[in-house]
């Protein structure tokens, strides 16, 4: 088994008190301190109207003063009456881009005299910073180590960025509409996982220190003492996270509610509105699946291996020996769902959901699992 | 299939923009040229050699009862038979005369009606003979086209995906234009195929590459109803390049029968 840096939990309970403070003037500062050791800083950032994970260089391109609406199938930018950094929750990206690529090359290949020389094609490891980086989403983190870190096979791509990656983490202080951490019990407060943890207060951030690697960085801040006024505004505004996560899942027996009724009408019923367009496997921090081709040119010499994520809405994903096995809508959202929150179980001893809403936000046509589960839930007589 | 098919390339009610697209392959052209034998190109060239031909690639859309005759002609020569683009796997965009009359069109806008002829419809190319394989696209992706090409000199699978264009967005980082913006998108159930271009702009997908295989036109039509778009901006929506194609003719002539019913 391989760990990252980044999992160790704090010894001393007290570091989660918000003991030391970086002035908002400061918050350059770290994002200067992690560029100067070599890192690529991905953060938050607004683009084609959404909140997107991108590299940034500069406090400036920090979403400062907006904020998230959430819906079912819907996301809009609105302009919070203050200036805070962070003031908004998860939106369409999610780390998983950066640490399990959407499109890589894993292997080339071409025909020689000798034959066909085959050579794999690691790439450089990027050396990211995330910034901002939320609970649920430290939870999806630990959800994609578990598999691919943790069993027989161990996915390099994955480990060798995950190992670079610094994880600044930033605690709620407000939730949308479509969160559910509290009921995943991922959130919203961090707990573990990051090497440094921020809670912004209307003057700068309490910090909590997460890990080595987080010391070492704390240690080159300008970081001061925290008042208790910060202290208590840095609280105030988790608990205010807490109270706004109003959506609630009843999670109770789940594996075996979806498991035991895999023919319950209510499953044609979603398909009645489902596109199979694989977003919210697409937007799902947690959901691993790729799919591996080879690309080869017209003469037949240069081949290049390619893995790109893939989805279990697909068609042609359960194409096997001359047939396709889950052959209708139905059958498909079946499978997203039995597996994310019941199979999964089973396969990694967790739940593959951590409650972060966005398979809620970015499906199209605003289908929403929890309510999915309850309406079964509601029509199974137990 | 052995190291040079010969290839014939037919064109038919159409802009000739996927022929153009092959054309445009600069790059691939040289190779496509050095693997195949092009028998039949009149578009390209003046070598107009008679079949049999391996593969025919088959552009455009059968409108004339001409065209009707010379389809079959064609599909008899060939091995191989693909269809390239909406109009030939649709109806194309002059699929629309078939919602209206085509024979006042003809005279609205010819001076001399008498030596226009012309069918009722313009349809697909899989309407009047066996297809083997579609390429979809309007136009097509000329990289589809020469993964196509190679896959049959290689004599395996072609790689075409067939997952919807939201797919694309997502590997792209692509924010939905749907969700974030309210726009309009086919996306959810068109067939991947362009790298999802118009959503990367900020427009909503125009279902060029047709629909998805087992798409859900209903249920994205009654959603984008519900965002309040009106039925009768849909409606031209579902309708056009590819509006022929059962699944969108099906979910646009819904919506048409239920704006009349309203009134
Ligand atoms: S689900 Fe919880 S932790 Fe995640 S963004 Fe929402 S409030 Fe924050
Ligand atoms: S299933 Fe939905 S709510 Fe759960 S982790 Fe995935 S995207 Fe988030
Ligand atoms: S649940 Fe929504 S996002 Fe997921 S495949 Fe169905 S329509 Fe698409
Ligand atoms: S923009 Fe269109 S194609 Fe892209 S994800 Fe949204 S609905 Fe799908």
């Amino acid at each position: 088994m391989s760990t990252t840096t980044t999992q160790t939990s704090p010894a001393d309970p007290s570091a989660l008190d918000d003991r030391l403070f970086l002035a908002r003037d400061n918050l350059q500062a770290l994002i200067d301190l992690l560029v100067a050791q070599g890192h690529q800083v991905i953060g938050p950032k607004i683009d084609q109207g959404a909140i997107v994970y991108t590299e940034i260089q500069s406090v400036d391109e920090l979403p400062r003063g907006w904020t998230d609406i959430q819906q079912p199938g819907q996301y809009r930018l609105e302009k919070r009456n203050d200036d805070a950094y962070f003031g908004f929750v998860v939106g369409p990206h999610s780390w998983k881009r950066y640490l399990f690529p959407p499109i890589t090359t894993i292997a080339v290949a071409d025909q020689t005299p000798q034959g066909w020389e085959m050579r794999g094609h690691p790439g450089p490891t990027p050396k990211y910073a995330f910034l901002g980086v939320r609970a649920c989403e430290l939870a999806a983190m630990r959800v994609q180590d578990r598999v691919f870190l943790e069993g027989p096979y161990v996915d390099p791509i994955y480990q060798s960025r995950r190992e670079e990656a610094v994880i600044i983490a930033v605690n709620c202080t407000q939730a949308a509409a479509t969160c559910f951490c509290t009921s995943m019990k991922t959130g919203p407060e961090c707990q573990s996982g990051f090497d440094l943890a921020l809670t912004e207060t209307a003057g700068g951030f309490t910090v909590v220190i997460g890990s080595t690697r987080g010391r070492a960085l704390a240690e080159q801040l300008p970081l001061r003492p925290a008042v208790a006024e910060e202290q208590a505004a840095a609280r105030a505004g988790r608990e205010r996270a807490e109270q706004q996560v109003t959506k609630q899942f009843d999670t109770t027996d789940i594996r075996d509610l979806l498991l035991k009724n895999l023919n319950h009408p209510h499953w044609a019923d979603v398909a009645e509105r489902c596109l199979s367009c694989t977003n919210c496997t697409m937007v799902c921090p947690t959901c691993f699946c790729s799919s591996v081709v080879d690309v080869g040119d017209l003469a037949g010499e240069h081949v290049e291996r390619e893995r790109r994520w893939d989805s279990c809405f697909n068609l042609d994903f359960s194409y096997m020996n001359g047939g396709v096995i889950r052959n209708d809508v139905r059958s498909r959202y079946r499978q997203w769902l039995t597996h994310k929150l019941a199979s999964w179980i089973d396969q990694f001893g967790q739940s593959g959901c951590v409650g972060c809403g966005r398979c809620i936000t970015w499906c199209p046509v605003g289908i929403d699992l929890t309510v999915e589960v309850a309406a079964l839930r509601s029509e199974t007589a137990v | 299939m052995s190291a040079k098919p010969r290839l014939g390339v037919f064109k038919f009610a159409s802009c000739d923009g996927c022929q153009l697209s092959l054309l445009d392959a600069e790059d691939e052209l040289l190779a496509v040229a050095g693997a195949v034998d092009i028998a039949f190109f009149p578009e390209a060239s003046s070598r107009m050699e008679p079949g049999p031909y391996d593969v025919a690639l088959v552009e455009g859309s059968i409108t004339t009862a001409h065209d009707a005759e010379r389809i079959h002609e064609v599909r008899r020569e060939s091995k191989f038979l693909m269809t390239i683009g909406a109009c030939a796997t649709a109806g194309g965009i002059q699929a629309l005369r078939n919602w209206g009359d085509s024979e006042e069109f003809v005279r609205a806008v010819y001076a001399h009606p008498e030596y226009i002829q012309t069918l009722a419809t313009s349809t697909a190319i899989a309407d009047h003979v066996k297809v083997d394989f579609e390429l979809r696209g309007c136009p097509i992706n000329h990289h589809q086209l020469v993964e196509v090409l190679a896959s049959l000199i290689a004599g395996r699978k072609p790689r075409t995906p067939t997952h919807a264009v939201c797919l694309d967005c997502k590997r792209k980082g692509t924010v939905c234009v749907t969700v974030a913006q309210g726009i309009a998108c086919l996306g959810p159930v068109t067939q991947s195929g362009c790298d999802a271009i118009c959503p990367s702009y900020d427009r909503g997908c125009y279902g060029c590459y047709g629909p998805l295989k087992q798409a859900n036109p209903t249920s994205l039509a009654d959603h984008l109803v519900q965002l309040n778009h009106p039925p009768a901006q849909l409606v031209p929506l579902f309708r056009s390049f590819n509006g022929y194609a059962e699944e969108f003719r099906g979910v646009g002539d819904g919506m048409e029968r239920r704006m009349k019913d309203e009134g």
